[in-house]
């Protein structure tokens, strides 16, 4: 794979199960924040990308 | 979240071993201290996300202290946060890198977050051993 959103994806996917698990004790704590987080880290990739995409590098 | 009092439990008596298993293999301290979801979930999570840098031909860096490169130092202290693995993935010719694969920084940066937050892991671990959590 080696597509920049999917790869990003996966990591946002890593990173938020093993912060769910460290800041929540409840699964069901846990599985609602590490949704939120995911989606967090995901649409907050997305959005800064775009906002990058006219800046010349 | 943090827990009542009344949850707390016992301080472990033997909370410096309890580090050291956390830190060598991830969501061990977690499965010695009774954790058994929270340290299956780092055992995998973590394990994968180490592998998976592997897997996109990321570097493990190699311990040293050349000061003209201390970004490498630091990035070594980061991927032995993972513990063992670190010293498997060596011994199995892993983690060579390989700087023209498009996926390198990619695999960099799995490898290194894995390590980092299996350091965060383990001071999590240290806080249920002290009876914090």
């Amino acid at each position: 794979m080696t597509s920049h959103l999917g790869l990003m994806v996966v990591f946002a996917l890593f990173v938020s199960t093993v912060f769910a698990s460290l800041m929540r004790d409840e699964p069901g704590d846990q599985l609602r924040f590490g949704a939120r987080l995911f989606a967090g880290f995901v649409g907050a990739g997305i959005v800064i990308g775009w906002l990058l995409y006219p800046l010349p590098l | 979240m943090r827990a009542d009092a009344a949850d707390r439990a016992e301080p472990a008596s033997n909370k410096y071993l309890v580090v050291l298993i956390a830190w060598a293999i991830p969501g061990a301290g977690h499965l010695w201290l009774g954790r058994r979801q929270k340290g299956i979930t780092f055992l995998v999570a973590l394990t994968a996300m180490f592998a998976t840098g592997l897997w996109l031909e990321g570097r493990i860096f190699p311990l040293g202290f050349d000061l003209s490169q201390p970004l490498v130092g630091l990035a070594a202290i980061a991927d032995l946060g993972i513990g063992i693995p670190y010293f498997v993935a060596k011994l199995m010719g892993q983690g060579a890198g390989r700087v023209v694969a498009i996926t390198y920084e990619y695999g960099n940066a799995f490898a290194i977050v894995a390590g980092l937050l299996n350091m965060l892991v383990v001071l999590d671990a240290w806080d249920v051993a002290e009876g914090r959590k």
